[in-house]
């Protein structure tokens, strides 16, 4: 490792996860965190409370499973189309929780602001959240807010703490996944990413680039409870793992599952959809869209017969119309991802190493 | 997606697959020039797709990797003046040189900035005119006009704190140094798509002429390289080498006139040190006596102390395509992307990476 911090140890890919696993989880160690997924699900047994505020809730007061998850948004501009850091602060962290299966319930807000930040861009951010939050059916009920001098932060960097509790039967994890299991992508990828990288750039596209920042936990309520229809004896158990591809892009997602399931992934390259504006942004600075962030879309790997009941779902949904199977998961080479390319060429997907760069020539 | 789908064609890619195979009969080795290409043939998957007697070898055409190692040591060490804001492609951030690369420079102080074009660096010499803003030019044909345009552009401004590390190299020498040395045996050349729309397909014609070698020239799809590799089956087996202007979508004979002349009007032809050949002669650009005053070479003069290679690297044989990445005892072992120790591991051109990354393992 490189003894200064990069920014490629931010970046999602194979420098973050290094980060991770020698030094956080060499000194935090504990096994839930060990899971290393989006969210911590943590048992909570012999306690009786009241959940209240949820619409989606079910009653559970003696043995809660509670879903605990943070993250910080740095993201620069604050303000992009299709979204802001308010708007991503809360998507991000529901997101998480929502890929554990939980229903989001509570968040709290960390506010670190610059100096001389005009009050009515936070005001615009707040009010963001607000609404966020609001669509999402989750609180904002504890916060914080320190301000710091000129130059030490950009603006304003928000953190979103989270917690939500998991229904009863559900058991989703990034370990969960088994050859056989169809891949569901709930919907186009590189959104979020080429926007930004547009935004902070100054790069001028004719065709409009939007993020596709949206919270996630009504997609996955609808695909559960899509799953849990006695009548044809389906089974939440059958959804195995959902992921939300954000920083590294699906390539990384893919990778983090293959690797923590010990199984091999195959992708079909030309049934995972991209949006003509992205794949030109993408072609025009030589990037990747299977490596480009996303911030509202999320992977299922679901069991062969409930394939079809979970993308109907998906289908049906406002985040997830269009949703495709892009692949399978095989025995065969555990721990990596294969792509079939159009012309029905075979290549490891390899995960996102360093920083997306854009090509010189 | 418009001018993209339609070059990718799984049904016309079969089919040029099909004819290649039926034509093939002896057993040639190509080279791809450039590093654009090497990507594109990786990550479409055509080197299984093709017969066991086509042979794709990667060439030199990779910008940053063929920049030497005392030229990155000297924009670290220029980047590292108080005074100066480094503006430089992405792609050379992580490039390792005899120390350090100028991703650890900027983790250390100094203002390195990754831009998409050098008319982006004229904007930050507009907004900081307390700073003096270098350009890193490194590139091929394709983007020395565009820095030529900068400094002109600047000129005309009467802008005074910008500035440009020329390590602008010319492609048709360094296939000449390769073809001379004789290292590796080669029945044609897939020329470089980009620089070809600038210099026109008659700047290969040296290559039939005096190697008796066959060109084409291809673009960056998989077709346009199908296409191309398909043409130069066909002069290989017919004994009839020429240049093929496979990329006939950008690419004219006479190339881009109005680039040309910007490049020719800033720029003087000049000996270059190239990474794996070394000092070519007339295969460089440097800025031109009546705009020295851009130069940040004679602006800045720094002395980065002697550059220091890289035990064990090949890189250098990997760009002359005397070995194949694989070959290197560093590959995938000390010299990862996360970990690169040669260029050819870090850029997004370099063959190396794309080796790594879209591996020929079998899967």
């Amino acid at each position: 490792m490189s003894d200064k911090i990069l920014l490629a140890h931010g970046s999602g890919g194979q420098m973050s996860h290094e980060l991770v696993e020698r030094l956080f989880l060499r000194y935090f160690d504990n096994p839930i965190l060990a899971e290393l997924d989006d969210t911590a699900v943590v048992a909570v047994s012999g306690f009786r409370f009241q959940v209240s505020g949820s619409p989606n809730q079910r009653p559970e007061t003696s043995n809660l499973k509670l879903a605990f998850t943070t993250d910080s948004y740095v993201v620069s501009p604050i303000f992009f189309p299709g979204g802001d850091i308010g708007k991503l602060a809360v998507c991000g962290t529901v997101n998480d929780l929502a890929m554990g299966g939980a229903t989001p319930l509570y968040l709290s807000a960390g506010f670190i602001l610059e100096e001389g930040l005009p009050l009515a861009d936070l005001e615009r951010v707040v009010a963001s959240m607000a609404a966020t939050a609001r669509a999402a059916s989750v609180q904002v009920v504890t916060g914080d807010t320190k301000v710091v001098d000129r130059g030490k932060a950009d603006r304003l960097f928000i953190n979103t703490a989270g917690v939500g509790v998991v229904p009863a039967g559900v058991e989703l994890g990034g370990g969960r996944v088994r050859p056989g299991d169809v891949v569901i992508l709930s919907g186009t990828v590189g959104d979020h990413g080429m926007t930004i990288m547009s935004q902070r750039e100054g790069l001028r596209f004719d065709s409009p680039l939007v993020s596709d920042c949206a919270p996630l936990n009504g997609l996955v309520a609808a695909v559960l409870d899509a799953l849990s229809s006695p009548e044809d004896g389906s089974s939440v158990g059958a959804a195995h793992c959902l992921r939300d591809p954000t920083r590294g892009g699906l390539a990384t997602t893919l990778n983090e599952v293959a690797g923590k399931s010990d199984v091999g992934i195959e992708i079909e390259e030309y049934a995972v959809p991209v949006r003509d504006a992205v794949r030109a942004a993408c072609e025009l600075l030589g990037l990747d869209p299977l490596y480009v962030a996303n911030e509202g879309k999320l992977v299922a790997f679901v069991a062969p017969e409930m394939a079809g009941v979970v993308l109907d779902a998906m289908r049906a949904h406002e985040y997830g119309r269009e949703a495709a199977v892009i692949g399978r998961v095989t025995a065969e080479h555990a721990g990596r991802v294969v792509l079939r390319t159009p012309l029905g060429a075979r290549r490891v997907l390899d995960m996102l190493v360093g920083e997306q760069l854009p090509r010189i020539c | 997606m418009k001018y993209i789908d339609e070059f990718r064609d799984p049904q016309l890619a079969r089919k040029l697959l099909a004819s290649i195979r039926t034509r093939s009969k002896r057993p040639v080795r190509f080279m791809e020039f450039c590093g654009g290409h090497t990507h594109a043939i990786f990550r479409h998957g055509l080197r299984q797709m093709l017969p066991p007697t086509v042979e794709l070898r990667s060439g030199p055409g990779c910008p940053v990797c063929v920049t030497a190692n005392a030229d990155i040591d000297r924009a670290i060490a220029l980047a590292s003046e108080p005074r100066v804001v480094m503006a430089t492609f992405g792609d050379m951030l992580r490039v390792p040189g005899s120390h350090g690369s100028l991703q650890t420079a900027r983790a250390e102080g100094a203002d390195v900035r990754v831009v998409y074009s050098p008319l982006d660096a004229l904007q930050i010499a507009h907004g900081c005119p307390e700073r003096a803003v270098v350009f890193l030019g490194v590139g091929f044909e394709t983007t020395a006009p565009g820095v030529a345009a900068s400094i002109l552009e600047a000129e005309a401004g009467g802008l005074d704190n910008f500035y440009v590390l020329s390590l602008h190299k010319l492609t048709p020498p360094a296939t000449r140094a390769i073809l001379d040395a004789g290292e590796v045996r080669l029945a044609g050349i897939i020329g470089p798509g980009h620089v070809t729309t600038v210099i026109g397909s008659r700047a290969w014609e040296f290559l039939p002429r005096d190697y008796g070698v066959p060109c084409a020239v291809a673009g960056f799809e998989p077709l346009d390289i199908l296409r191309a590799v398909a043409a130069m089956v066909e002069m290989a087996e017919s004994g009839q080498p020429g240049v093929v202007n496979a990329y006939s979508r950008g690419v004219r004979p006479e190339g881009n006139r109005t680039a040309l002349g910007i490049m020719r009007r800033v720029f003087e032809v000049g000996e270059a040190e190239w990474r794996g050949l070394g000092r070519v002669p007339a295969s460089g650009l440097a800025l031109r006596p009546e705009y020295a005053r851009f130069d940040a070479a004679r602006a800045f003069p720094v002395d980065p102390g002697p550059a220091r290679e890289h035990a064990g690297c090949r890189c250098g044989d990997v760009l002359r395509g005397v070995v194949e990445p694989p070959d290197c005892p560093l590959f995938r072992r000390a010299c990862t992307p996360a970990q690169p120790i040669g260029p050819c591991m870090v850029s997004a051109e370099g063959a190396c990476a794309a080796w790594y990354r879209y591996g020929e393992v079998d899967v």
